[in-house]
């Protein structure tokens, strides 16, 4: 619309305006299809588990101790406490290590080391994650298994996804402190302030919208995860009481039994989808709130 | 059926295509156009009945995610046996394979157990023999446990092998998820509910549990017989346990001595079409036994 205003050919404004609007209206329906698509994915869920639903069934999800679809049992809240349970411990192990290392890429590590680093990163970042429970089950649940038996357990399932979503938290952190303005800390060097001081009180602080963002960006991406979790977990319906206990996350109850299971079963399972896309739901929207009330910047105020 | 011809109207400029008269200037052209249609619209006629003859020539398989790889291997010898014949085998559990020949999804469906009552509108066909086997860590010295001991250890009532003659070390017990016939037969030849188990690790398929029991020394499992005895013969660090005197053995399941043993059926929905009969008859025929015993399976 600017660069209009600076024409003088009547025609060609007009021409320019067409286009603009249609532009506008095609990238509106565009991004209304990706909306839609969201509002009938999640009316699919509701739909397929709207058989155990419709019938009172969300109160045996709280009601029932265990989780025997065959038998009438559907106590889901075990495995949504579950999944929060790994996701949680995850992000706790690979946030700091995460941060550590978009620190030491940003601020420590001559150029060439960090750009080796941040190539390994990108590579851990590209393995399958199948291949990541495949280690999981063959060499880390044998070794826990040894010390703490079954092995099979919360701890396994929180070490390999920590591992899994480690690049996620250093590369979204990196990013986010490589954005931040060069006087800022410029500034903070020409005040005196120590390397310590300028990491920890002006860039961490400064860059903390980014990298909470990138953190709950990971959590999403455990929440999801279901290979390896399936694999380690070791998969059994029970609140998550010991480190060295198994569980089995919303996920992996999917992925066990959707192609074994009919009727009411079938829709326990699509209920349990349900559940997760509302947790990764609510994920995001705290996701967006944390970037909404800190702006990247908000040291200057 | 219409037909879709060109005629050649009278007139020197009059062309005739499917009743309509050209007699314009560009008749000629016009008609031309009119018939290079219709050629079209017949060779898409020809093509699309020929998929449709193809269409009959196919066959689908799902269900038993067991029986799959025994039926993809007979698939392919029949299928080079009969040229023009195509058959598609997927698995997802013999519950899969009911539901889809019930809604005439499959042409066949493959479960990994006998028909059970309410399931009478199918007929099933035997194809081989499978023995669900208990496995142990290689390293386990208990010889044996009887079924009592067996049904104890699943209900939780017996956690520590030194409590059946073993080493001081907890059990891991791994069963198998909702919804699986080898968890289903496993069940029912013990008289337990799923709900009884008290389970430490709970597993997916067959492979899942060999490398879950393979990694921990106080685990015991339960998978098929056949692929159990392949690993350990491979020198994977597990062992099969004996049932009721009866050693774990694709030869003992063979000779119908083992307790813990399932069918493994093709089902098919009242009428069922030639092709399906006649691959149903193939798989049971002699010419398939070496298929069989290749997948450690048991001819019936």
């Amino acid at each position: 619309m600017t660069l209009s205003a600076h024409n003088s050919s009547s025609h060609l404004n007009g021409g320019a305006a067409r286009t603009d609007r249609n532009l506008a209206r095609l990238l509106a329906l565009l991004a209304g299809g990706c909306a839609l698509l969201l509002v009938l994915i999640l009316g699919f869920l509701l739909l397929e588990a709207w058989p155990l639903l419709g019938s009172g069934g969300w109160r045996a999800f709280i009601r029932d101790s265990g989780w025997y679809p065959l038998e009438g049992q559907f106590g889901i809240a075990p495995m949504v406490w579950a999944s929060l349970a790994v996701t949680l411990g995850a992000i706790v192990l690979a946030l700091p290590l995460g941060l550590a290392s978009a620190v030491f890429v940003r601020f420590y590590a001559p150029p060439k080391l960090a750009a080796g680093y941040r190539l390994l990163l990108n590579l851990l970042a590209g393995i399958p994650s199948v291949v990541f429970g495949l280690w999981g089950l063959t060499q880390l649940v044998p070794l826990i298994a040894s010390w703490q038996p079954p092995g099979a357990s919360l701890l396994a399932a929180i070490l390999v996804l920590a591992l899994m979503i480690l690049p996620t938290v250093a590369l979204t952190s990196a990013a986010a402190l490589a954005a931040l303005p060069a006087d800022l800390l410029a500034g903070a060097a020409a005040l005196g302030i120590s390397r310590k001081g300028q990491i920890l009180r002006v860039a961490i602080p400064a860059a903390r919208a980014g990298i909470v963002s990138g953190a709950l960006l990971a959590a999403v991406r455990a929440l999801g995860e279901t290979m390896a979790v399936l694999m380690v977990a070791g998969n059994v319906v029970q609140n998550p009481s010991s480190l060295f206990a198994p569980v089995r996350a919303l996920t992996a109850n999917i992925a066990l039994e959707m192609a074994y299971a009919t009727d009411l079963h079938r829709a326990g399972l699509f209920a349990s989808g349900l559940l997760l896309t509302l947790l990764v739901l609510l994920l995001a929207w705290l996701a967006a709130r944390v970037v909404q009330r800190a702006p990247r910047g908000s040291v200057y105020e | 059926m219409m037909v879709f011809t060109c005629v050649p109207g009278p007139g020197r400029l009059q062309k005739k295509c499917l009743g309509k008269t050209y007699s314009d200037k560009n008749a000629t052209a016009r008609a031309g156009l009119c018939r290079a249609a219709v050629a079209l619209l017949g060779l898409l006629l020809l093509l699309a009945s020929q998929s449709l003859w193809a269409a009959s020539q196919r066959l689908v398989l799902t269900g038993s995610s067991t029986v799959a790889p025994l039926a993809l291997e007979m698939a392919k010898r029949y299928e080079q046996q009969h040229p023009g014949v195509r058959i598609d085998v997927q698995t997802g559990g013999s519950s899969r394979g009911i539901l889809d020949a019930r809604r005439g999804l499959a042409d066949i469906g493959m479960v990994s157990r006998a028909l059970q009552a309410t399931e009478g509108d199918l007929t099933a066909y035997t194809i081989a023999m499978d023995g669900i086997g208990i496995i142990v860590h290689r390293s386990n010295s208990v010889a044996a446990l009887t079924d009592q001991q067996i049904v104890a250890i699943y209900r939780g009532q017996i956690r520590n092998w030194r409590e059946v003659g073993g080493a001081d070390r907890p059990i891991t017990v791994v069963n198998k998820a909702e919804g699986r016939s080898t968890l289903e037969l496993f069940l029912q030849y013990f008289g337990l509910k799923n709900s009884q188990i008290r389970a430490q690790v709970i597993i997916g398929d067959n492979q899942q549990g060999i490398k879950t029991v393979a990694g921990n020394p106080g685990a015991i499992g339960y998978v098929s017989i056949g692929s159990a005895e392949y690993e350990e013969q491979r020198g994977t660090a597990l062992r099969l346990l004996p049932m009721a005197g009866h050693s774990a053995s694709v030869a003992n399941v063979a000779r119908g001595e083992f307790p813990l043993a399932r069918q493994l059926n093709l089902v098919v929905v009242g009428q069922s079409s030639p092709l399906a009969q006649q691959f149903i008859a193939f798989a049971q025929s002699e010419s398939v036994r070496d298929l069989i015993s290749a997948q450690f399976f048991v001819a019936p």
